[in-house]
């Protein structure tokens, strides 16, 4: 996944190792699927097997070439749905201590990101707002606190293998810890009006102490 | 059931071709054929309009902001609104239509041996009820603030609030049009499922029943049974919309969430609505042209109705993320995955099946085999979203996108043709021609794969869906990201010139194709031993059924077919 | 369409049961989905909001129960149009197919006063979400006694000329739906409370 876009947060890496696994295990069998159906057409073509065969497929014998490879296909899956399962709690069910708490709300047709400031605490005098761009520090676990002022919208950052959508009248807490300093794009993906294609917002992952002098000038600014 | 008593009283005889005007004849007939056609047409004039919307939306997301050849500039609003109704109309009034209702019209009663549907008044209010759904969706494009542009799933409060959507017009108009054709839709299915239980040809057993037959009625009632609650929810959507009621309002109480349930419900089951009568068509074709019978017919039934009960248990997958407890998304997440096992069983039935064949191919067969080929794509993506992990990431990305196209172009374009290659002889007495036959499947199944496979690795790439232009996000804005997209275009406007190539040989072959008698293809299902076309009353005598559809190169027979109505 | 001819297939019976009758379970299952789905909705939002009881209990259960009992009453009136369609009597089969919509009329009739006083009351559909399920569940069922009163009118006709008397039984098991489904909505939106 690394060589179509970049991985920038600690848990995209699982994300991507699931997706290969589930790549090798369903292109395995889309592989032999496919190779063997058009073998069996060149095979069996007119003209090299100009007469057709009686199977009906009711036998034993007959039925085990589907039964050998559906039960292998059930343990593929069983694997598959392990490692989800796995991949999803760490992502979304489990949530890490925090070190600091961002909120981040959703409107048509713009995102409002509340930094805690110097404090380290959300809700209190000293947190910065800002409007379609949200500032983290690498290296640090983050919660986020979701929420839509009017309609469905999604918080996805793809670097970081990040999607929550905010849903109006709840709150959704979520987590995430950046692992590389850069600029990411934030998106919206759920459709939200005229506007949903205009939501874009940017991410600026920096070091600890760019990280201050940027809440500085908000402050000043 | 005293056949001959059946054929002197008979139907056919009250139709021996007294005078019927135009009106009638075509376009209030109650004959199930002409209802038939007349879904095929609705639906295949819409589909070609669906199909123009994706060239025009493609057009604009590939060369933002510049004017599109023959449209015109595309605002973010028209954007919207072209993509909605693309998938709306796609799936509600292209692929339901065309593979459940016109597929279902024409074959169930010719294939079950029987003169018309049991109730051919419902059938024709079905058809009337669909059609007037069709104008009022297009009427949509011409109301004030233009048409609904919330993305097919309606998500509320987004489609419940004029404030919001700003098409106040729009959004209402679009939800009466999605009911009414669910209950065009209702009347429809009851009147297949009634039909096949009660008036299959004598001798037709339960497993003597043609497979597409059996698939179209199981997609029906699937239908039934899933869109109930959304029926139920379109009209809480309604009043939410009009008479201020709050059921989907969460200033007020309400809980938007509870849409996505009622609509993914329903949902997803209709993915298989769709995906059975293709495979249907598809089983059918295949036999035929492989000169085989069927591998394992009642493994295919049973597979189908697995699919079917399991297919109620998986609708959360589509919102991992949309903000259900998380807890709920491992449930989904091993029936979504299980679901592949019978899905595979089946795959793998059919191509058992082409194993020992002797396979000719024809245009027919072509599509058919192409069928496999890409849906087989189709399916194994799902198993990407289905796993609740990865579906975090892929989520309304275009990866999600390309698969469901892998699975409905596959199953409501390439399966139909199959269908229609395949049965235009039975509709006219005339065959379509094969060159050009040719010309349009390499034409068509090509240029598809380049759209889509491009697209598989846009939404790897993060490229998220119902965007109007990619410029404004600088990691998607890339340029060789911008010059996939365009190629993905110019494949699609390829494919869409390669559509008339069919056209042509469409309307040629009704009037001047070559002529051929009443069974050319030597099938053994019943609609073959009728005449070519089909008079209204369908069969001279209505036929016996002596034995299963699939009996090919049965062995110690000269012959190799034995159409089930040959007594032995 | 004077020429036109039942079709074979509207004679045949494969399955063994009439087909208007499996239609009519068809179609009954179709709604049997529509009805639970609305009914689903309700109870998720009643187990999710335990203040409902407030709205609830300004419900009017008395002329719920007349309402019920009315219903009931019909649908005993209905059985008896089919028991004596069953033995031929057209005629009776159409006075009683009339007793049942009027009684399909009362029940409309009451339910109208009982709307006009929760409104005057000002309890209406946008009020909250109780009162929006309490009119629209109660509304489209109440547009099923209209449909199937209508559908009753048009059987009687017929019915009283001795033409298609099984269709008397085919409409009485509408009108047992229509019942079944208040059955279901009389506890949920008026004695729950
Ligand atoms: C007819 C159309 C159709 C069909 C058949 C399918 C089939 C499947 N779909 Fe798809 N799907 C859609 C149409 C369809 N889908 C649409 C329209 C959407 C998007 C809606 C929207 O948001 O607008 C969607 C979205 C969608 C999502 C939501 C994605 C998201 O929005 O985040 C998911 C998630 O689980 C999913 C899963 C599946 C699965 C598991 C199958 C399975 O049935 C596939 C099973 C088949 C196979 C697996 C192939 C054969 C098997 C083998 C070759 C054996 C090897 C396999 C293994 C080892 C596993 N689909
Ligand atoms: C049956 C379903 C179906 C079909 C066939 C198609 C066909 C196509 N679709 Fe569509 N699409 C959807 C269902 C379908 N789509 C849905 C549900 C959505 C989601 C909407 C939403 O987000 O709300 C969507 C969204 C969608 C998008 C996303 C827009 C966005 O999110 O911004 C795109 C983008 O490229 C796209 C492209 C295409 C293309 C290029 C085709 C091409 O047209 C495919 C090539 C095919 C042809 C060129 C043949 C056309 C010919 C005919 C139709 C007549 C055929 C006659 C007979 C069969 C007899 N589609
Ligand atoms: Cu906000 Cu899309
Ligand atoms: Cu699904």
């Amino acid at each position: 996944m690394e060589w179509m876009i970049q991985s920038a947060s600690t848990f995209a890496g699982d994300i991507d190792t699931l997706i290969l696994v589930i790549a090798a295990f369903t292109g395995f069998w889309l592989l032999v699927a496919e190779g063997v159906f058009f073998y069996f057409c060149w095979r069996f073509r007119k003209g090299a097997h100009p007469k057709a065969m009686y199977i009906t497929g009711e036998k034993k014998e007959e039925m085990k070439w589907i039964h050998i490879p559906h039960n292998a296909v059930l343990i593929c899956d069983v694997i598959i749905i392990a490692l989800a399962i796995k991949v999803w709690f760490g992502v979304k069910q489990d949530l890490p201590q925090a070190d600091e708490t961002i909120g981040v709300t959703a409107r048509q047709w713009a995102w409002v990101f509340a930094h805690p400031g110097p404090d380290k605490k959300l809700g209190t005098e000293d947190d910065v707002e800002s409007l379609d761009e949200l500032h983290l520090k690498v290296n640090t676990t983050y919660h986020f606190k979701l929420r839509s002022d009017d309609v469905m919208h999604s918080f996805s950052i793809p670097t970081f293998r990040l999607k929550q959508d905010a849903v109006p009248g709840r709150e959704i807490t979520g987590w995430f810890k950046p692992s590389k300093a850069g600029t990411f794009d934030i998106q919206c993906t759920e459709i939200c009006g005229i506007g949903h294609g205009l939501m874009p917002a940017k991410l600026v992952v920096e070091s600890e102490a760019d990280h201050a002098t940027w809440l500085q000038t908000q402050k000043s600014g | 059931m005293a056949q001959h008593v059946e054929a002197a009283s008979g139907h056919a005889a009250d139709h021996d071709h007294h005078h019927q005007s135009f009106w009638s004849k075509y376009v209030f007939s109650l004959d199930h054929k002409v209802i038939g056609l007349q879904y095929f047409f609705t639906g295949v004039a819409l589909g070609v309009l669906g199909a123009l919307m994706s060239y025009v939306f493609r057009m604009q997301q590939s060369f933002p902001g510049q004017s599109v050849p023959g449209f015109g500039y595309v605002t973010p609003d028209v954007y919207n609104s072209l993509i909605t109704n693309h998938g709306t109309i796609m799936i509600f009034w292209f692929a339901m239509p065309v593979l459940v209702a016109a597929f279902g019209n024409f074959l169930i009663p010719l294939m079950i041996g029987c003169d018309d549907m049991v109730f051919p008044r419902l059938n024709r209010l079905s058809f009337q009820i669909f059609f007037l759904s069709a104008l009022i969706l297009i009427s949509t494009f011409f109301v004030p603030g233009g048409g609904f542009g919330g993305a097919w799933t309606a998500y509320p409060p987004l489609s419940a609030k004029a404030a919001y959507n700003m098409t106040p017009w729009g959004s209402t108009l679009w939800v009466v049009a999605v009911a009414l054709e669910f209950v065009a839709f209702l009347i429809g299915g009851i009147n297949f499922i009634t039909t096949l239980m009660n008036s299959r040809s004598p001798g037709m057993k339960m497993y003597d029943i043609p497979i597409v037959v059996w698939f179209i009625v199981i997609a029906s009632i699937l239908f039934m049974a899933s869109v109930g609650p959304l029926v139920a929810g379109a009209i809480m959507l309604l009043f939410d919309q009009q008479l201020g009621t709050a059921f989907f309002d969460p200033t007020r109480g309400g809980d938007p969430v509870l849409w996505q349930h009622l609509f993914w419900f329903f949902g997803h089951p209709e993915v298989y609505v769709v995906l059975l009568p293709a495979m249907g068509i598809v089983a059918e074709v295949m036999v035929v042209f492989s000169r085989k019978k069927l591998f394992a017919y009642k493994t295919v039934l049973f597979t189908a109705i697995a699919t079917g009960v399991l297919s109620f248990f998986v609708w959360a997958h589509h919102q991992f993320i949309s903000g259900i407890d998380p807890r709920m998304a491992n449930v989904f997440t091993v029936t979504t995955v299980l679901i592949s096992i019978p899905i595979a069983e089946m795959c793998f039935v059919y191509i058992a099946t082409l194993f020992g064949g002797s396979i000719t191919f024809s245009t027919a067969m072509l599509f058919a085999l192409a069928f496999m080929a890409e849906f087989l794509i189709g399916g194994v993506t799902g198993i990407f979203l289905g796993a609740s992990g990865s579906d975090i990431y892929f989520h309304d990305t275009y990866f999600v996108l390309a698969h469901f196209h892998y699975t409905f172009v596959p199953i409501a374009i390439i399966a139909v043709f199959a269908g229609v290659y395949y049965w235009f002889p039975k509709y006219t007495g005339r065959v379509m021609n094969e060159t050009l036959g040719k010309i349009h499947f390499w034409g068509t199944v090509i240029p598809f794969n380049l759209i889509f496979i491009p697209l598989f690795f846009l939404g790897a790439s993060g490229d998220h869906r119902r965007i109007y232009s990619y410029l404004l996000f600088p990691d998607s804005a890339k340029p060789y990201l911008q010059d996939i997209r365009i190629f993905a275009t110019y494949a699609l406007i390829v494919a869409l010139l390669v559509q008339v190539v069919f056209f042509i040989n469409l309307f040629w072959s009704i009037f001047k194709g070559k002529k051929v008698d009443n069974n050319p293809w030597l099938a053994n299902t019943l609609e073959w031993s009728a005449p070519s076309p089909p008079p209204h009353g369908n069969f001279a005598v209505l036929p016996n059924c002596y034995r299963g559809p699939y009996e090919y190169s049965t062995p110690n027979r000269a012959k190799d077919y034995w159409p089930q109505n040959e007594p032995v | 369409m004077a020429t036109y001819a039942q079709p074979i297939a509207t004679r045949r019976r494969a399955s063994g049961i009439p087909t208007g009758r499996l239609a009519m379970w068809w179609l009954l299952g179709s709604e049997i989905v529509i009805f639970g789905g609305l009914l689903m909705c309700y109870l998720l939002f009643r187990h999710s909001y335990d203040h409902w009881h407030v709205a609830a209990s300004h419900t009017n259960t008395v002329f719920g129960a007349v309402n019920t009992f009315v219903l009931l009453t019909s649908s005993l009136l209905v059985v008896l149009a089919h028991q004596a369609a069953e033995s031929k009597q057209g005629g009776k089969a159409f006075i009683y197919l009339w007793l049942t919509i009027g009684g399909g009329l009362t029940f409309l009739m009451i339910k109208s006063v009982e709307w006009t006083m929760e409104i005057s009351k000002g309890y209406t559909l946008p009020s909250n979400l109780f009162w929006s399920f309490y009119y629209t569940a109660a509304g489209i069922h109440a547009s099923h006694v209209i449909a199937g009163m209508v559908a009753m009118a048009i059987v009687s006709f017929d019915v009283l000329k001795g033409r298609n008397l099984q269709r008397v039984e085919l409409v009485g098991l509408y009108w047992h739906f229509v019942d079944i489904v208040w059955i279901f909505l009389f506890p949920l939106l008026y004695i729950a409370k």
